[in-house]
């Protein structure tokens, strides 16, 4: 299998569907002549040419919105964000209009729409620009929400979601972009909604996505060294959640600790330790532990930052009380 | 006040003041404020590449005279916002270098006190209402400001200024509507670059020039050459007036261009180096030092002592931020929520 970045196979992912299905064109700031901001659509305008790769001004609310119609009139967009943090500008149209549009026409229209980019923290680029916006999204009926924290899901996920008949927001990690692992040629789809055992367990179980994933990896490694051993659950897809893989799990660890980055109010954990306590409350020998980012804005400061982040500190601290 | 189309409308007002004579020293300041900016990017430009600076980080070097002249004609109390390219408007508006190279490193003792970096530089005291992150997000606030300076009556006005690839955020036209409608004292101010980041101003913006947009809303437009310091003073002056004496907005492009990467982090392939050095022949500080130099306004040597100076005030600031302690990770619960003083303390420190 060969291997490629993160960033590469969404590249592969991009370019093997607007191969099979020219209604596919990609459409966002700096995507095509500049190859992408970080070189995601790297020489798909060159391929594709300017009719379905194309560059657009800063204004995230029409070309949201573009897509949106373009999707009502049989068109599959894919949609890329700068980053997520700038979707917020385009918030309106995804929620009024993406996820809303085919409910209230009593199912007349579809929005086959793949709303992508990248997000997260970690990079010292300040409060507006390293949001890590999966709960929000999440909580919108009818919107799918994706975070592949590998390059094979990159890939296959990616395809997955430009062939789905609804909007999915597709949310990809700056820090990830230039992670390497082994990525399946060609037709390669990842299942929406499946999560994945990264390392099997028996002491606790860990459920995360995205970037923590790889945060949680490593505590896994270190504790692994202890003779404590860990089962991580990547969820891939926030939602539909795939609880069914999660509950298999905690059933026979009895132990759950979550790790997103989202903030603590209402992050995607929040809604797991729900229905874990509602569905599992006999299983659990401690309660659900949580590691998330800390409830404040992302500061600037490196130090203050990673503090804001949920660590590798914190994680094991976190996995301590859990194990008590 | 010109019009740069007729499309526009121009104020009806027949007695507009006049912008008033300079005197030398004056002159000399203002030469004195642009050449510290440069020297001060250049610095970041240094810290930036040592890993002493992280993050985004947007230089100002080309367009020095469009903040400095545009900021010239303002009273200390006029409110000024911009976008993430901020460095030089904070400068112009006499925020102390020191505190601006420890924001860029991230210390306590920064103008945000290291929880906003490059971007979001802010001063309340010089009346600086920041520095702001996403492209256009600064205008509906700008517009709000100036709509408190009138609300309260304080005749005084805002500059808030974009680039030209933010023009096209629908927050800037909505803006511009409301401040027509509601006539506020604002300034809105493109700073044509033509370019945003990899995006050349052709491939980005119907219709030229910029300042069209402002037909629409039967508001007052203006174009300047913002390489040259006195043409961008003259018509901010004349802007500025009208805001002032008649609470109406006026949208100014002024045209300009930057002579490095969008930020530090782009390797700007997509301009030719030749097209880079044919503008930089056009210097905006070059240009006005031989203005003040034909002039008999300031000698070759004066003006060298000067960039002596301020390449010591650069120098200086970096080793202030060198030195300076970063900020305790305590901090990072502060300045969340203002204190109460009307109603009880009803928030507890964050809990998770
Ligand atoms: C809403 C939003 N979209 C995208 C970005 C990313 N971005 C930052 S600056 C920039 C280009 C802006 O160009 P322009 O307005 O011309 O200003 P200049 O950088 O030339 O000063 C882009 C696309 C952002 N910060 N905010």
């Amino acid at each position: 299998m060969p291997t490629l970045t993160y960033r590469e196979a969404l590249n592969e992912a991009l370019a093997e569907e607007m191969e099979r299905d020219d209604k596919v064109f990609l459409m966002g700031e700096e995507v095509g002549e500049y190859n992408g901001a970080y070189k995601v659509s790297k020489g798909l305008l060159e391929k594709f040419g300017p009719k379905r790769v194309i560059d657009s001004p800063i204004s995230e609310t029409g070309f949201t919105g573009l897509g949106i119609g373009a999707a009502m009139y049989g068109l599959r967009p894919v949609i890329e964000y700068m980053t997520w943090s700038f979707s917020l500008v385009a918030y309106d149209q995804i929620i009024n209009n993406a996820a809303q549009v085919r409910y209230m026409s009593g199912g007349q229209f579809s929005i086959p729409l793949v709303l992508r980019g990248s997000s997260g923290g970690g990079l010292q680029v300040g409060a507006t620009h390293s949001h890590t916006p999966e709960n929000w999204y999440a909580n919108v009926p009818a919107l799918t929400v994706i975070t592949p924290a590998f390059p094979a899901d990159a890939k296959g996920l990616l395809k997955s979601a430009i062939r789905s008949n609804n909007p999915v927001c597709f949310i990809e990690n700056e820090k990830l972009y230039g992670y390497k692992d082994e990525v399946p040629e060609g037709e390669h789809l990842t299942p929406i909604g499946k999560a994945r055992v990264v390392t099997e367990g028996s002491d606790f179980t860990i459920v995360s996505n995205s970037g923590s994933v790889h945060r949680a990896l490593n505590v896994v490694k270190t504790l692994e060294a202890q003779g404590i051993r860990a089962e991580l659950i990547d969820l891939r897809t926030i939602k539909p959640l795939d609880f069914e893989t999660i509950a298999a799990s905690v059933s026979k660890t009895n132990r759950l600790l979550i790790v997103e980055e989202n903030k603590p109010f209402a992050g995607w954990g929040a809604q797991v330790a729900y229905e874990v306590q509602k569905e599992l409350f006999d299983d659990l020998d401690a309660p659900v532990h949580r590691v998330t980012s800390l409830d404040v804005p992302q500061p600037y400061n490196g130090r203050l930052e990673q503090a804001v982040l949920p660590n590798e500190e914190r994680i094991l601290a976190t996995v301590k009380e859990l194990l008590a | 006040m010109r019009a740069a189309d007729p499309d526009v409308k121009s104020s009806k007002n027949q007695q507009i003041p006049r912008l008033p004579e300079q005197t030398p020293q004056e002159k000399i300041a203002l030469y004195r404020t642009m050449l510290l900016i440069r020297r001060f990017e250049e610095k970041s430009k240094q810290a930036f590449t040592q890993g002493k600076i992280k993050g985004f980080c947007h230089l100002y070097n080309g367009q020095e005279a469009v903040a400095v002249g545009t900021i010239s004609v303002l009273n200390e109390d006029d409110a000024v916002i911009t976008a993430y390219r901020d460095h030089g408007h904070a400068l112009a508006r006499g925020v102390d270098p020191n505190a601006c190279m420890a924001e860029l490193f991230g210390k306590i003792t920064g103008c945000s006190r290291g929880k906003g970096g490059s971007m979001h530089f802010f001063d309340a005291k010089k009346h600086f209402y920041g520095g702001h992150g996403i492209v256009g997000g600064q205008i509906p606030l700008g517009t709000g400001i100036a709509f408190a300076q009138k609300y309260l009556d304080t005749n005084r006005v805002t500059l808030a200024y974009m680039g030209d690839g933010a023009i096209n955020q629908g927050a800037v036209h909505e803006a511009m509507n409301l401040a027509a409608l509601w006539k506020l004292p604002i300034i809105y101010i493109i700073e044509n670059n033509e370019w945003s980041m990899g995006t050349s101003i052709s491939r980005s913006s119907a219709g030229d020039p910029l300042t069209k947009r402002a037909g629409a809303f039967d508001m007052a437009a203006i174009q300047a050459n913002g390489m040259d310091l006195d043409d961008v003073r003259a018509k901010t002056f004349e802007a500025v007036s009208l805001a002032r004496t008649e609470s109406q907005p006026t949208l100014m492009e002024i045209k300009t261009y930057r002579y490095f990467g969008h930020s530090m982090s782009d390797p700007g392939n997509y301009r030719k180096k030749e097209e880079i050095e044919e503008r930089r022949k056009g210097d905006p500080i070059e240009l006005y030092k031989a203005r003040l130099i034909e002039g008999k306004i300031a000698t070759a040597e004066s003006l060298e002592a000067i960039d002596a100076e301020v390449t010591e005030i650069a120098q200086e600031s970096y080793d202030f931020a060198e030195k300076s302690a970063e900020p305790e990770i305590e901090t990072v619960f502060e300045d969340i929520f203002a204190p109460e003083d009307q109603i009880f303390e009803f928030r507890p420190e964050p809990r998770y």
